[in-house]
């Protein structure tokens, strides 16, 4: 029986030019194969790889989260007078809003420390948000009238506006002045934004035209002297949050602060997050190479390391106190039939 | 002979015309009743068929139109040999005016004037340039993956529901179709070059009394057509006249029916021969039955009945005639060629079907997450509703007309949440895996790829391989439960060798000591030229050497008859074939049946050669020149030694008297009767005077023989003098030319002739088992299918086939009903019943857990008689509870109507899925009952074929067949379709998730395109190439252990239990892939897009990880698809993320650049991945299936010891060096 496939393989078969399907190992199905199966062994070994791999990673990112040190102050309250109790009203008043904030440093912060704002339950996720915009008008000088998909605020007076949609109508506008001991401690807003969209996305010949000229005013307004491509906080803006508790970037400070320092923040109350009751909030943090402060990383892998180990246990005991011959045709269904007859 | 006669001959030869099967069974040769198709419209008296034909199958008593699911499959017509009793019922059933067409012979412009016949003009493309894209889309969204395509995509296309951009949503669709329409269109194509050709041949046509050339497609209904040998047929026509002198014309219908043999047509008297032709035809509507006409024709004021003898249809040939000419009666479209012209048999597989199960669950679950958002979008609106208004993200109002505030998009509540409800369905959608389908496809068609291109089913002999026909079924190879199989020319050869004569009471066995005894040759000499028959019969030596010695005796005598008779009663054609020697010419004898051919071959080899064979008169070459001059009869000068006998009569083979006639004129006047027929009919008529010894002599010969398994047939002879030939010849002509009723009276007048007869003796033909068949049926029987075979044969040769073949063993219990009443089969049953249960339990345990029967198994033995009485009554269930409990079922002389009452018997029964396997149009019902049906492409037609699903040349295929390839394909596609559920239903969840925290607006956090490549080229491609290659066991193994086969059987690679952990998991799954980087991106500065990407990863990743894992052999294939999908996937999202305009640009690199996303991605994957390894792990290990274990031998070792010892138990797939 084993010539049949020889048989097939012999030359003078396919000259004798039948039909017979020419032999391969391919159309037999019979092509080399790797066929890996779950040895306790080689399970056992995964998990501790796993194991081996996955905790000092935990580890070292716990570490890393715990370096960074977090100052976050949420403002949107206290920043009203007490006097307001139309917070809305007061909001949308036209006018200087000013509030002081102090911040204590209770950890030593290096250089550079970031600034962010952090606004909470603000769906930049929204569909209806995210679409209202046209990256083309933003790019190409000449494409100043696409304002598809800016609806509702593609134009106003008559003419388009330029940063089209609902984005960059609503952008951030409130203004951070910090100062320690009554130094100013200089806030860079050079380079916050993505360097590939400065030099990409938004055009450096385009310019705001006809921008915050509605009948009502979204948030912050456009130096319109200078190019898109140099107005970062409309850029880091436009770049949309994917959840609705986001942090932007506002600028960094580029001195270390030391623990005990004490921040006073001159702000200027200007966005109106009161009509939804979203919440505002400053943040200065140091950053560690995995980011910000997030535990969530190290716990995880800790968790996941440590189940593995477990397990890597639990399935040697079993392996040792119970174990099974591999491929052992005794076990077959058949061959082990209830009964002696 | 005078000229009456002939005709008389000719016309009662008129009411039988050829048979579409040769079903040995059919022939003159093998008397069973059953066995022959029946016609049912004969109404039998005794166990009638038509008493059975309205079994399950709702049949409709002339076709069996396929009840069976079968809108696209062809009816097919069991009547064949029964064309005689077709005639009883035409003739008794008139045309009825508006069911007849009017056909004015050679007057087509009075035929068509109301042009409402079909010119000869043939489409077989479905397409002109103007039709082709509205046609080619109408048929293609005749497919309802493809109008949800279109629905989704027309609802994304408005600009509310807006989800997509428009033309990401269309260009799936837009992918598929065009695909489609191309391949479609090359097909097309290439019909109108093969329309064209047809169209424009040419036919020589009567015009104005001449024959003129004219293209096909000129030709009408009404024009005469003379057609040359080896013509093919333009359209079909009734013939006029031939250049015979009797009127025949042969046709072969291969094309038509895949026959190879010649069939015989027949001009009418009354117009053949004539110069100018008239008349007018009337016959029956255009129909595709291809075995039946029915139709009168009025010459010269007398009306003739015309039936399916007298019309050639087109795509036969005329052969072995020189020309003939016919009447158009059907052109075009109309013939019956083109109307039977369709595809194969399209079923759907139980699989598929327990799948469209769990679809329906998945679009539950996605009406519930749609339903989930819709809600939350409501509540979620119904609380900022006065913030609306100037909400950043939302702004409702427009201010943007002067002077006017209007809202900006917002329909008001009810609205909102009714588009938030379709506009989920858009983002959902790929909840339902309508992928899958084109998958499937896919899958299958390779699946078909490697099944045709197995050497293990090739057939050597036939040369033919392994066919899919029907592309859809694959996996149903995989869980067959019950095989029913035909017994001749499917367990065995249906290549009928002589093998055994009793004459005149003494046995001539071929015996063993002859073993390597000559194969006889006979040649005989002719103008010069030697004439040899084709084949060459193992002889005798001691009775060729009497038969040689010629008359001398009374022994002498009677062996010259005997041959005699086998060399004339029958309907065989010589046919002289060259070869390569000028000289020397082959005899091939071309018949319906195997039997007489080989009966024919036999007689050749003992020196009585048939030479020619016309509608008056026979040629015999009897024992060449050796014999010269020594014959009584040889008054006439005949050349050489050629015997010239008339043939005065015929009496062809029906199903009731079991038994065919010749009446033979002698060259010295004398007439004589041959007769052949089963035993039991024969016995029936024989001279009651006659000597009684050799009678049961010749009794004990046959139950000897047939307990071989010889199939034996009795020959009979009897002088008829001068008063007995006039009464007959007086009544044969009266009933030839009777109009009404014309079979039964031939039927009575055969009975003058057919009785008093003298015995000849009796003929034995083995039917040799196929190669592999025991062997072939105790693996099947390990792999838990139970067989049963289904046949027409006698009960003793049936057993003994059974016994041969393994299927019966000497271990079994045998129960045998055969009961001629309904109160007998009820008792009997029962008593069996009763037996069966006394036999199981004393045998003790009941063997559940093991499955198998081991302790006394149990064979039923039921004949067709008794199945008469038991189908389609309530003794069925008691019928279907004894076969249950037994293992093996024998069903012998019964009607191709009760194999498919037999099938439809289990099928409605049990949930088990059903394989029918046969060769001959009586399988046919069979086949198409069953759920998965397998032809035999053998010696006999390929209707069976052309019925089937699969089709291959040997029974023992169907282990290779079942065993590996239904056991892979049902492995594999059940993984399949749960890892495609899997795969997209993780998507969707993570879809599901984000909207949660988009305040349920449906924004997509995952790119539109990625969406839309997720089931084009990230995951689709792994799929689809390890659906097609991956193999869990080995061929060895899988043939080693037939047991293996019973996984499919338990429905173990698909059901709800492993569908609900796959959905456990896929919910899991999801939830490490959404949340681990919700939390740890929580409250950060993470655009859409970046965080996007990385669920694109991980979902991408993950679902090809989750592949890999289940990946049982990694090919190099297997490696570049899994991974090269995840590459292709990073150089896909690069490439999006590269596009200024999108607003996701370059968000991929700079998330890359961090460490925090690629530790995301390996903590998702193997988060993700941990329980179900855990589970895997625990399940193969310590409750291992015998799939598991058989792996693992394979992997540890055993296999060297398969390799080389005992591999192959089974020697099955291979062919004898030859």
């Amino acid at each position: 029986m084993a010539t049949s496939n020889a048989g097939s393989n012999d030359p003078s078969t396919t000259r004798r030019q039948s039909k017979r399907p020419k032999y391969s190992k391919f159309t037999q199905q019979e092509l080399p194969a790797c066929k890996p199966i779950l040895t306790p062994r080689a399970v056992i070994s995964a998990f501790l790889i796993v194991t081996v791999v996955f905790i000092p990673i935990g580890v070292a990112s716990l570490l890393a989260s715990h370096d960074v040190v977090e100052i976050i102050d949420r403002y949107d309250a206290q920043c009203i007078p007490t006097n307001v109790t139309d917070k809305v009203a007061y909001i949308q008043t036209p006018g200087e809003k000013p509030c002081t904030r102090e911040l204590h440093v209770e950890k030593r912060m290096k250089s550079p420390i970031y600034v962010y704002y952090q606004l909470d339950n603000f769906y930049q996720n929204h569909r209806r948000y995210v679409k209202s915009r046209n990256d083309e008008q933003l790019r190409d000088s000449g494409k100043a009238n696409s304002v598809s998909g800016c609806e509702p605020e593609d134009d106003a007076n008559g003419m388009p506006i330029v940063p089209c949609g609902l984005i960059a109508w609503s952008l951030f506008n409130d203004t951070y002045v910090f100062s320690r001991n009554s130094d100013n401690l200089t806030v860079n807003k050079k380079g916050i934004s993505w360097k590939s969209d400065r030099e990409h996305k938004f055009g450096s010949d385009v310019f705001p035209k006809n921008f915050q000229n509605g009948s009502i005013i979204g948030g912050g307004r456009l130096d319109a002297n200078l190019s898109l491509s140099e107005q970062e906080d409309l850029i880091v803006w436009m770049r949309t949050a994917a959840l609705p508790t986001f942090r932007k970037l506002y600028g960094k400070i580029e001195v270390d602060l030391e623990k005990g320092d004490v921040i006073k923040v001159n702000l200027q109350n200007n966005y109106n997050t009161y009509s939804f009751s979203g919440k505002k909030k400053l943040v200065l943090s140091t950053t560690s190479w995995l980011g910000g402060k997030n535990d969530f990383l190290g716990i995880g892998y800790l968790t996941v390391g440590g189940l593995s180990i477990f397990l890597a246990m639990v399935f040697t005991i079993i392996y040792l106190i119970k174990p099974r011959q591999l491929g052992d045709p005794s076990y077959l269904s058949w061959n082990r039939n209830p009964g002696g007859h | 002979m005078t000229p009456t006669t002939n005709n008389n001959y000719q016309q009662q030869q008129h009411q039988h015309p050829e048979l579409p099967k040769s079903k040995s069974g059919s022939s003159n040769v093998n008397f069973n009743p059953f066995e022959i198709t029946l016609n049912s419209s004969s109404r039998r008296s005794s166990m009638s068929i038509h008493e059975s034909s309205g079994s399950r199958s709702n049949n409709s008593v002339h076709e069996v139109s396929l009840s069976r699911s079968g809108s696209k499959a062809v009816p097919v017509r069991y009547g064949s040999k029964g064309a005689d009793s077709e005639g009883l019922s035409t003739s008794q059933r008139e045309l009825r005016d508006e069911d007849a067409r009017l056909v004015y012979i050679n007057d087509p412009e009075k035929t068509n004037e109301k042009f409402e016949f079909a010119g000869n003009s043939v489409r077989t493309s479905k397409y002109s340039l103007l039709t082709f894209i509205p046609r080619n889309l109408f048929e293609q969204f005749h497919r309802v993956a493809y109008v949800y395509f279109l629905i989704i995509a027309i609802l994304n296309q408005l600009p509310q529901l807006a989800v997509f951009g428009r033309g990401v949503s269309i260009l799936p669709l837009a992918f598929v179709l065009f695909v489609t329409a191309v391949k479609d269109a090359y097909e097309d194509w290439r019909r109108h070059k093969s329309d064209r050709v047809e169209n424009n041949r040419l036919a020589s046509v009567m015009v104005d009394g001449k024959f003129e050339e004219k293209k096909w497609r000129d030709v009408r209904v009404g024009e005469v057509i003379r057609i040359k040998a080896n013509e093919p047929i333009p359209c079909d026509i009734v013939l006029l006249s031939t250049s015979d002198p009797t009127g025949v014309a042969y046709v072969q219908t291969i094309n038509l029916d895949g026959e190879s043999n010649l069939k015989t047509r027949y001009a009418k008297q009354e117009t053949h021969g004539k110069e100018g032709f008239g008349g007018v035809i009337k016959c029956e509507k255009p129909n595709r039955n291809i075995y039946g006409f029915l139709a009168n024709m009025e010459v010269d004021g007398k009306k003739l009945s015309l039936g399916s003898s007298n019309i050639v249809l087109r795509g036969c040939e005329l052969k072995n005639t020189s020309w003939a000419i016919g009447v158009a009666v059907y052109c075009g479209r109309e013939t019956k060629a083109m109307l039977n012209s369709s595809g194969a048999p399209s079923k759907r597989s139980r699989l598929e079907t327990r799948m469209n199960f769990e679809i329906i669950w998945l679009s539950f679950f996605l009406v519930a997450l749609c339903t989930v958002t819709s809600v939350c979008a409501a509540v979620w609106l119904k609380r900022h509703k006065d913030e609306l208004n100037l909400l950043p993200y939302y702004r409702k109002l427009d201010f943007s007309e002067e002077g006017e505030v209007e809202n900006y998009e917002y329909y008001g509540w009810g609205l909102e949440i009714f588009f938030t409800f379709l506009m989920s369905v858009i983002v959902f959608q790929v909840m339902i895996p309508i992928s899958l389908y084109i998958s499937m496809e896919l899958v299958r068609v390779g699946q078909a790829y490697f099944m045709i291109r197995d050497n293990r089913m090739y057939d050597e002999e036939t040369k033919s391989r392994f066919q899919c026909r029907a592309l859809n079924i694959n996996e149903d190879l995989g869980q067959i439960k019950y095989v029913f199989s035909d017994k001749t020319g499917t367990l065995t050869q249906n290549k009928m060798e002589f093998q055994c004569a009793s004459i005149w009471g003494v046995d001539y066995s071929y015996t063993k000591d002859s073993m390597e005894g000559e194969q006889f040759e006979h040649s005989v000499a002719v103008d010069g030229k030697v004439l040899r028959p084709k084949m060459k019969v193992k002889v005798n030596p001691e009775l060729l050497q009497i038969t040689r010695s010629g008359l001398q005796n009374m022994e002498g005598k009677r062996i010259h008859d005997f041959f005699l008779a086998l060399a004339t009663c029958n309907t065989i054609v010589p046919l002289l074939v060259d070869t390569p020697d000028p000289n020397v010419k082959l005899i091939d004898y071309q018949g319906e049946s195997p039997d007489e051919q080989a009966l024919t071959y036999a007689a050749a080899a003992y020196g009585f050669m048939l030479i020619e064979r016309t509608s008056g008169h026979i040629i015999i070459d009897i024992h060449g020149e050796t014999q010269n001059g020594y014959y009584p009869f040889l008054n006439e000068p005949s050349r050489y030694d050629h015997y010239r006998f008339n043939v005065l009569g015929l009496h062809e083979f029906d199903s009731d008297r079991k038994r065919m006639s010749v009446i033979l004129g002698y060259p010295d006047n004398s007439v004589k009767v041959f007769v052949k027929g089963a035993d039991t009919s024969m016995l029936n008529v024989i001279d009651k005077s006659f000597n009684m010894d050799l009678v049961r002599a010749t009794e004990a010969h046959l139950h000897s023989y047939s307990s071989m398994g010889l199939r034996t047939l009795v020959i009979g002879m009897r002088d008829l003098n001068a008063s007995e030939f006039e009464k007959w010849h007086s009544a044969f002509e009266a009933a030839s030319t009777a109009v009404l009723g014309r079979a039964a009276m031939l039927r009575r007048v055969s009975s003058i002739v057919e009785n008093s007869l003298s015995i000849l003796g009796a003929s034995a033909i083995e039917d040799k088992l196929q190669q592999g068949v025991p062997e072939s049926i105790e693996s099947l029987r390990i792999a838990g299918i139970k067989v049963w075979v289904l046949t027409g044969d006698k009960q003793e040769t049936a057993i003994s086939i059974g016994y041969s073949s393994k299927l019966l063993t000497s271990k079994m219990t045998q129960i045998i009903i055969n009961s001629k009443t309904r109160e007998s089969c009820r008792k009997s049953l029962e008593d069996a019943l009763i037996m069966s249960k006394k036999l199981l339990s004393s045998s003790g345990v009941a063997n559940d857990a093991g499955g198998s029967s081991e302790a006394t198994p149990l064979a039923l033995i039921i004949d067709g008689t008794s199945l008469v009485h038991i189908l389609d009554s309530e003794l069925e269930e008691q019928l279907f509870q004894l076969a249950s409990t037994c293992s093996v079922v024998l069903c012998c002389r019964v009607a191709p109507l009760q194999k498919a009452g037999i099938v439809a018997l289990v099928k409605n029964r049990t949930s088990d899925m059903t394989l029918a396997i046969g060769d001959g149009a009586n399988d046919v019902s069979m086949i198409q009952m069953a759920d998965v049906g397998v032809g035999i492409s053998g010696q006999e037609g390929r209707q069976a074929v052309m019925a089937s699903d699969f089709a291959m040349g040997q029974f023992g295929f169907l282990v290779p067949l079942l065993l590996i390839h239904g056991h892979w394909n049902y492995q594999r596609l059940g993984y399949m379709i749960l890892y495609n559920f899997y795969r997209n239903a993780v998507l969707v969840l993570v879809l599901f998730w984000y909207v949660l925290f988009t305040a349920f607006t449906l924004t997509t956090a995952i790119n539109e395109w990625s969406t839309t490549l997720y089931s084009i080229i990230y995951s689709s491609l792994p799929t689809i190439i390890v659906g097609i290659l991956d193999k869990d066991l080995g061929k060895r193994t899988l043939l080693k252990y037939p047991q293996l086969y019973g996984a499919g059987q338990r429905h173990e690679a698909y059901n709800k239990k492993l569908f609900v952990l796959t959905m456990l998991d896929t919910l899991w799954q999801s939830l490490v892939i959404f949340w681990a980087p919700l939390f740890a991106y929580w409250s950060s500065t993470v655009d859409v897009a970046s965080i996007g990407d990385l669920w694109t990863f991980g979902v991408v990743v993950l679902v090809n990880l989750h592949l890999a894992m289940d990946v049982i052999r990694w090919y190099w294939v297997t490696h570049v698809v899994i991974w090269g999908s995840i590459v292709a996937t990073f150089i896909s999202v690069m490439i999006i993320d590269a596009i200024p305009n999108l607003p996701g640009y370059w968000a991929f690199f700079h998330a890359a650049g961090t460490g925090l996303f690629w530790l995301l991605l390996l903590g998702i994957v193997i988060a993700a991945l941990l329980p179900r390894l855990v589970v895997k792990f625990v399940y193969q290990y310590y409750f291992p299936n015998d799939i598991q274990i058989c792996r693992e031998a394979e992997k540890i070792g055993y296999e060297r010891v398969v390799e080389s010892g005992q591999i192959e138990m089974l020697p099955i797939s291979d062919n004898p060096p030859r």
